[in-house]
């Protein structure tokens, strides 16, 4: 395998992380309105994430500095060309991050209530533009000659984008949902379980139909047994949420998102941004690589440090492992 | 070269706007860095005491500045993901031409900083009371060593653009290419600045340790942990302040190798001077331009031995080096904006000085547990706490603007990196985005962090004492 077959696999490897990683805390923060009835209700839904959102958020930081180092032509047309809406999806990501951090240092509830709204909307507006961003990078956006982009905000705006959008909207919701079932107990546990049977169908609908579309789009073997794959675990999830395997369903959702965005890396190699202008203009993992002797010393880098990131990551999650109930949330702020 | 001419906006192109964002994005995310390079290393210092003596007021310590580097850190974290973004979003065609080089170290910070930093002071936060006591203290540590790590990653991809190493130029692919990554990460401009990095961030530290135990000894409260954080914080103050000025002379002597216009720029140097000439101007009234001057206290020889360490040593002017310039690079003006880099050379300077005046009065005036002082003593220790912060603030103005016009020290200029299909509106709009958010931000984290200091520091051992079934720490 060549060293940019080789990183467009780690790029899509870390997109993947952070996807499924950051895709249950930004369903937490979307579920706050729905499952959260008062105050220690929602405190219960914010600590299941609390000591690992931000580890997660980390994995984009890493993912976008990968991608810089390995394609940097890719990053610098796709970051300069998706302006606007990386601009939102900071705004966003701001919002929700010191809205985590902040909720409990004030007493008032409109203090609160500020911040759980802005952890809502700093939740379901990334959720919404990742697949909006997505989509468009697989469906090719309008590059020249020089892989500048030459669209607006509005050009992402598609029906293919918007449905990726959606797609990602709806799946993370229904991920969070699973992991809120998960890392619970008590009414809230049940609560997030029957609002989890009512988003599945949506969002079995909506990823069904963008997957497809992406199929019938991209057509391939390894993009087929992707998306079979991705919507059979995704129907199981829901079984096994119906039959109370918590976590059996919360590992067939982690799977749906790894073979889902599996399948737009399929559907997107050998690009890495196509161009709707003229298929010359692409840029593709050729001449967008960076030189060999940089790819060469990234890999050393990846290839040992992945396999520790992962290692004591896992420590993290298995020293957070218990669920949480309002039992142990302490009264007052901290 | 590019296809899509610059779309203005009232006068306003996607360069100026583009740099006065980066510039503003950029002080801000660096007015919380150094606290959390600072206070990490000094809060996993009070722990180890904690640790090692078992003494409560150490802890007391610990957990009122801990709580303190967290609120900072958030903003770290939050404003830190818009620096690295807008390499892409605002500089894509810097970003081209570097990104085989000055993107290793970037991912190289990721891969073995930031998940490390992220993940074990996730540990650190939520592990009191769930891991033992060792291994709770080696997660403080190791979040030290990632913040750290990080901070060199970044300074070594700062340093390429100052000074240029380990890269060959791909004339097809208009692009720096890496050829020595072991170059880049040892770049001489790396390791003396690092250095410089750290030991002003705990010097800045330090003095908010006086600021805050200040203002509960002037309300004569907390009085055994306080006074022990007082003399604490003093000695950091000035032990980082000591370091800062030799490893700020190890820096200014990489600068003169390297960067000979920036050192000339700092001194307003037009004509190229050796030894008593050589002087290094203290404060000069009228303009720094040479030509003007009405009035100045010089030093002689000073400025010869800052830049060479002998007394006779000859320093290049800016006429001469700009000559050099247009002679290497073609037609153009080589110097940065030399009133900016003049004055921000010595105010950088005198601030920290400033700073490290205050804590050598604080050491004499509190020494033996003295504690009663007089209001205005308390007063001037909480008010100069931000001293080291604006050293370090104008130091970096320094640094940055001392490198215009280039974005990449003699490869490429700034006006060559921005992007080309960015239109001034979007810019504009991101400027004001960002502007909104983070003015909310601060005025957020100043009640925050007021709110902390004033709860003092008794209120979070209560945390330990709970019902065996509450989280420790909780959202």
């Amino acid at each position: 395998m060549a060293l940019n077959q080789l990183w467009f696999l780690i790029v899509g490897f870390l997109f993947i992380g952070y996807f499924v990683l950051d895709g249950f805390d930004f369903g937490v923060g979307m579920a706050l309105p729905f499952l959260g009835k008062d105050d220690t209700d929602r405190r219960v839904l914010i600590n299941t994430i609390g000591p690992v959102w931000d580890l997660n958020e980390t994995w984009v930081v890493v993912a976008g500095a990968s991608l810089f180092a390995s394609f940097p032509e890719w990053y610098a047309s796709l970051f300069s060309g998706f302006y606007l809406a990386l601009l939102l999806l900071l705004a966003a990501l701001i919002a929700r991050g010191v809205a985590f951090e902040y909720r409990g240092k004030g007493d008032s509830p409109r203090w609160r209530a500020t911040f759980d709204w802005m952890i809502v909307i700093g939740s379901a507006l990334p959720a919404l533009l990742w697949g909006v961003a997505f989509a468009n990078i697989v469906a090719g956006v309008p590059l020249n000659a020089q892989h500048i982009y030459t669209g607006t905000l509005f050009t992402l705006l598609n029906p293919y984008g918007l449905l990726g959008g959606l797609m990602t909207l709806s799946v993370f919701f229904l991920h969070g949902l699973f992991f809120i079932v998960l890392k619970t107990e008590g009414e809230i546990k049940d609560r997030a379980r029957q609002l989890a049977k009512k988003v599945g169908y949506v969002a079995t609908v909506i990823a069904a139909s963008f997957l497809l579309w992406t199929l019938f789009a991209h057509l391939s073997l390894l993009g087929a047994v992707l998306t079979i794959v991705a919507a059979l675990a995704l129907v199981a999830a829901q079984a096994a949420n119906f039959a109370k395997k918590d976590g059996v369903a919360f590992t067939l959702m982690v799977v749906t998102i790894i073979t889902a965005v599996g399948a737009l890396f399929a559907a997107l190699y050998p690009n890495v941004l196509p161009s709707t202008t003229n298929p010359a203009y692409s840029l593709t993992i050729e001449n967008a690589s960076s030189s060999h002797y940089t790819l060469t010393v990234m890999t050393w880098v990846a290839v040992i440090m992945l396999p520790f990131v992962l290692a004591y990551q896992t420590w993290t999650y298995w020293v957070f492992r218990k669920r949480v109930s309002r039992k142990n949330i302490p009264a007052g702020s901290h | 070269m590019h296809m899509l001419a610059a779309q203005n906006l009232w006068g306003l192109d996607p360069l100026t706007l583009s740099r006065w964002q980066f510039g503003l994005t950029t002080v801000y995310h660096f007015l919380f860095v150094p606290l959390t390079i600072g206070m990490v290393f000094l809060v996993a210092i009070m722990q180890t005491a904690w640790v090692r003596t078992n003494n409560e007021k150490w802890l007391k310590l610990t957990k009122l500045f801990g709580k303190l580097f967290l609120i900072n850190f958030a903003m770290g974290l939050v404003t830190g993901l818009v620096q690295e973004f807008q390499f892409g979003m605002n500089w894509s065609d810097y970003s081209r031409f570097v990104g085989d080089v000055f993107g290793a170290p970037l991912a190289m910070e990721g891969l073995l900083a930031f998940f490390f930093e992220a993940t074990f002071i996730g540990l650190w936060i939520f592990g009191w009371g769930r891991l033992s006591k060792k291994v709770h203290l080696a997660t403080i540590w190791i979040t030290n060593l990632g913040v750290w790590l990080s901070a060199y990653f970044i300074l070594a991809a700062n340093a390429f653009m100052q000074h240029p190493v380990g890269f060959q130029l791909n004339e097809v692919k208009h692009r720096a290419e890496l050829t020595d990554i072991g170059a880049v990460l040892t770049n001489i401009v790396a390791l003396n600045q690092f250095p410089h990095t750290v030991t002003a961030s705990i010097m800045y530290s330090g003095a908010v340790i006086v600021a805050v135990a200040a203002y509960h000894l002037k309300r004569k409260q907390y009085l055994d942990s306080m006074y022990t954080g007082l003399r604490y914080g003093l000695w950091a103050t000035l032990i980082g302040g000591i370091g800062t000025v030799l490893s700020g002379d190890g820096l200014g002597l990489a600068m003169v190798q390297t960067q000979p216009m920036k050192m000339a720029a700092a001194e307003a140097l037009y004509k190229t001077s050796s030894g008593y000439d050589a002087s290094f101007s203290l404060f000069s009234w009228g303009t720094p331009d040479g030509h003007s001057e009405i009035f100045s206290v010089r030093i002689p020889y000073l400025l010869s031995f800052l830049s060479t360490h002998t007394l006779n040593g000859t320093v290049e002017g800016l006429n001469d080096l700009n000559a050099q310039y247009q002679h290497l690079y073609g037609a153009g003006d080589y110097m940065p904006i030399i009133w900016l880099t003049y004055w921000s050379f010595r105010w950088m300077i005198g601030l920290g000085v400033l700073a490290m005046l205050v804590a050598l009065v604080g050491l004499v005036l509190t020494r033996k547990g003295r504690v009663q002082l007089p209001n205005w003593a308390w007063n001037t220790a909480i008010w100069a706490s931000p001293l080291g912060l604006l050293a370090i603030s104008i130091g970096w103005m320094f640094t940055e603007m001392g490198r215009q016009p280039w974005i990449v020290f003699s490869l490429m200029k700034t006006s060559a990196g921005v992007s080309p299909g960015i239109t001034a509106l979007d810019v504009l709009l991101s400027i004001v985005v960002f502007t909104l958010i983070y003015g909310i931000l601060a005025v957020v984290e100043f009640k925050i962090l007021r709110k902390a200091i004033d709860a003092g520091p008794d209120v979070l051992l209560e945390d330990q004492r709970d019902d065996a079934d509450q989280l420790t720490v909780a959202y």
